[in-house]
């Protein structure tokens, strides 16, 4: 086994004993609610509501264990110093790094997947059939993965040379800016300022683009989601990821770990 | 080819101070020494006297400023050569989630043992720390002196050839202590390298071939205990009883001291035949006579003594 997929298991089963997978049960009674009341409250749009409620419920989930466990994903080790024995034994810096992200994303990509089984059954109970349409929620969902892997990239990046605190405020910051950047980059052209135009143009490129991975009304309506649009997301991300993971590595290989 | 096990030249260790960090504070000063392989060397120095900087560049924990260090003849840069090392942090804190046995467990993977030979080995060093009954318990039920212990299975698991050990009696009762100085000569027997830095002299005279002893970042001296405290003055005690009516003689009354139904002399050794005679000539009979040897504490606070400066690290002109 290589040494990054030691770490990550290991990261994975930090999760699991501080029962950050308790989320789950709350997941699980807010579908049955949902699948129990929304035959009752809504006429016809049945699946509409439990899959809206649903994909928000496993984004919004899975946005706050990616920045909350993310954040500490470094400084904690650093901090306990448990990370003093680990980085002797013949352990690489950044393969330290990408076993924590990787640890965190298979933590998340488990709970996404458990709490997809989750909303797959609550439509069944409220639909009483799967339709073809319905496979674009798979699509949503991986590109709520892909949209938590960027975030826990962050967090991680934030992690190696800052506070929880201070990481927490820069990763939320970067993902309210990034979800609403193509409106900055509007408003920016919409003004006389050339210098604020420019501005504007710049943040929307460097930022990362949060809008592009909101499929969450398309699945809803069951309207198809577009192959391009896939291997476009799947690409930006892996290549934004490269971009933090390598500078999150150069940050902590290069730092005394006092 | 160096034959050294472990070597440094002028190691330096600056850290950046002050509020807008553009002071430095200099921890580690041109540390210069050799280890030879098979050889115990402590470190021995008031706190921030800088034996923990030196162990931690060492692992690649934190990095010089300048200079160089090399273990068994590869530099610190080069985290392969931790397959070879093995170390243990001083007041070592362990992931708290697992228990003593699945944390062994999970360092020993990264040496690419097999499940089998993680299992032998795991309960095997489980063992030698006395904490095989243990084994299953969470690590954050543990005390401070098991948790040391555990620091100390997860330094030797996988047969390093050098063992850096941080203080390695720290927080052990007199049992652990005990049990922690039979495994360092239990290695030694074994002809590994064991390098450790302690503020417990009776342990460093006990174990080390030779001690390095720092003091605001530099090193004061090294040398074998016996060759260092050599150095202090040697002088001679004589026990002796006076039988009663007895006076002592004149010349020894104000130096004799009263220890219980005893007296005690201290005498200069060129001294010691004619204070012997004196005694005999008062009838006094001779308990024992000692040759007072100079202990590496005396040695070691006459170097702090010296230094006023001693356990604070000096400030250098900032860069």
């Amino acid at each position: 086994m290589t040494r990054v997929a030691i770490v990550a298991l290991n990261t994975f089963r930090e999760a699991v004993r501080d029962r950050v997978l308790y989320n789950l049960i709350f997941f699980a009674l807010l579908m049955i609610s949902a699948a129990v009341l929304v035959g009752e409250i809504s006429i016809g749009i049945e699946r509409l509501v439990i899959v809206n409620l649903g994909l928000t419920a496993i984004s919004v989930t899975g946005l706050v264990m990616a920045v909350f466990i993310g954040v500490s994903l470094v400084y904690k080790e650093m901090d306990k110093r448990t990370l003093y024995a680990l980085l002797s034994k013949p352990v690489r810096r950044w393969e330290f790094l990408a076993g924590k992200f990787a640890g965190l994303l298979l933590t998340l990509a488990v709970n996404t997947a458990l709490m997809t089984l989750g909303l797959i059954a609550a439509l069944l109970y409220v639909t009483h059939t799967l339709a073809p349409a319905d496979a674009n929620l798979l699509v949503a969902v991986y590109f709520i993965l892909l949209q938590l892997a960027l975030v826990t990239g962050l967090a991680l990046l934030f992690s190696c040379f800052s506070t929880p605190m201070l990481s927490t405020l820069f990763t939320l910051g970067i993902y309210l800016a990034g979800l609403f950047s193509a409106d900055l980059r509007a408003s920016g052209m919409s003004g006389n300022s050339r210098a604020l135009e420019l501005m504007t143009r710049a943040l929307y490129y460097v930022l990362p683009n949060f809008s592009n991975y909101n499929a969450i009304h398309a699945a809803g309506h069951g309207r198809a989601i577009p192959f391009t649009l896939v291997w476009a997301n799947t690409a930006y991300t892996v290549s934004y990821l490269l971009v933090i993971l390598l500078a999150a590595s150069a940050v902590f290989s290069s730092r005394d770990l006092k | 080819m160096s034959t050294w096990a472990i070597e440094t030249e002028g190691l330096t260790k600056d850290y950046a101070a002050g509020f807008w960090r553009k002071k430095r504070r200099r921890a580690l000063d041109a540390l210069t020494i050799q280890v030879q392989s098979g050889e115990v060397f402590g470190f021995l120095g008031p706190n921030g006297a800088g034996k923990t900087t030196t162990l931690k560049l060492l692992l690649g924990l934190i990095y010089p400023t300048s200079g160089a260090a090399r273990i068994l003849g590869r530099s610190i840069s080069d985290v392969a050569m931790h397959r070879s090392v093995g170390y243990l942090p001083e007041q070592p804190y362990f992931y708290d989630y697992l228990t003593a046995r699945e944390l062994l467990d999970y360092f020993a993977r990264f040496f690419g043992y097999t499940a089998a030979e993680r299992r032998e080995r795991v309960g095997r060093f489980l063992g030698m720390v006395g904490l095989e009954a243990a084994g299953d318990v969470q690590l954050r039920k543990f005390s401070k002196g098991m948790l040391q212990r555990v620091g100390m299975a997860q330094a030797i698991l996988h047969d390093p050839e050098v063992v850096i050990l941080d203080e390695p009696m720290s927080g052990l009762d007199p049992l652990g202590r005990r049990e922690v100085r039979d495994i360092i000569l239990d290695l030694k027997r074994q002809g590994r390298t064991i390098l450790f830095s302690t503020h417990i002299l009776s342990d460093a005279e006990m174990l080390c071939d030779r001690v390095g002893v720092l003091v605001g970042g530099k090193l004061q001296g090294v040398g074998a205990p016996e060759e260092l405290v050599s150095i202090a003055v040697q002088g001679m005690e004589v026990l002796f009883d006076m039988p009663a009516g007895r006076a002592l003689p004149p010349a020894l009354g104000a130096a004799a001291v009263q220890t219980g139904s005893r007296l005690r002399l201290h005498v200069p050794e060129a001294e010691l035949y004619a204070t012997l005679e004196l005694l005999r000539g008062s009838q006094a009979r001779i308990i024992s006579v000692t040759q007072v040897k100079a202990t590496l504490e005396d040695f070691f606070f006459r170097l702090v003594g010296n230094q006023k400066t001693a356990g604070h690290a000096v400030e250098v002109p900032g860069k």
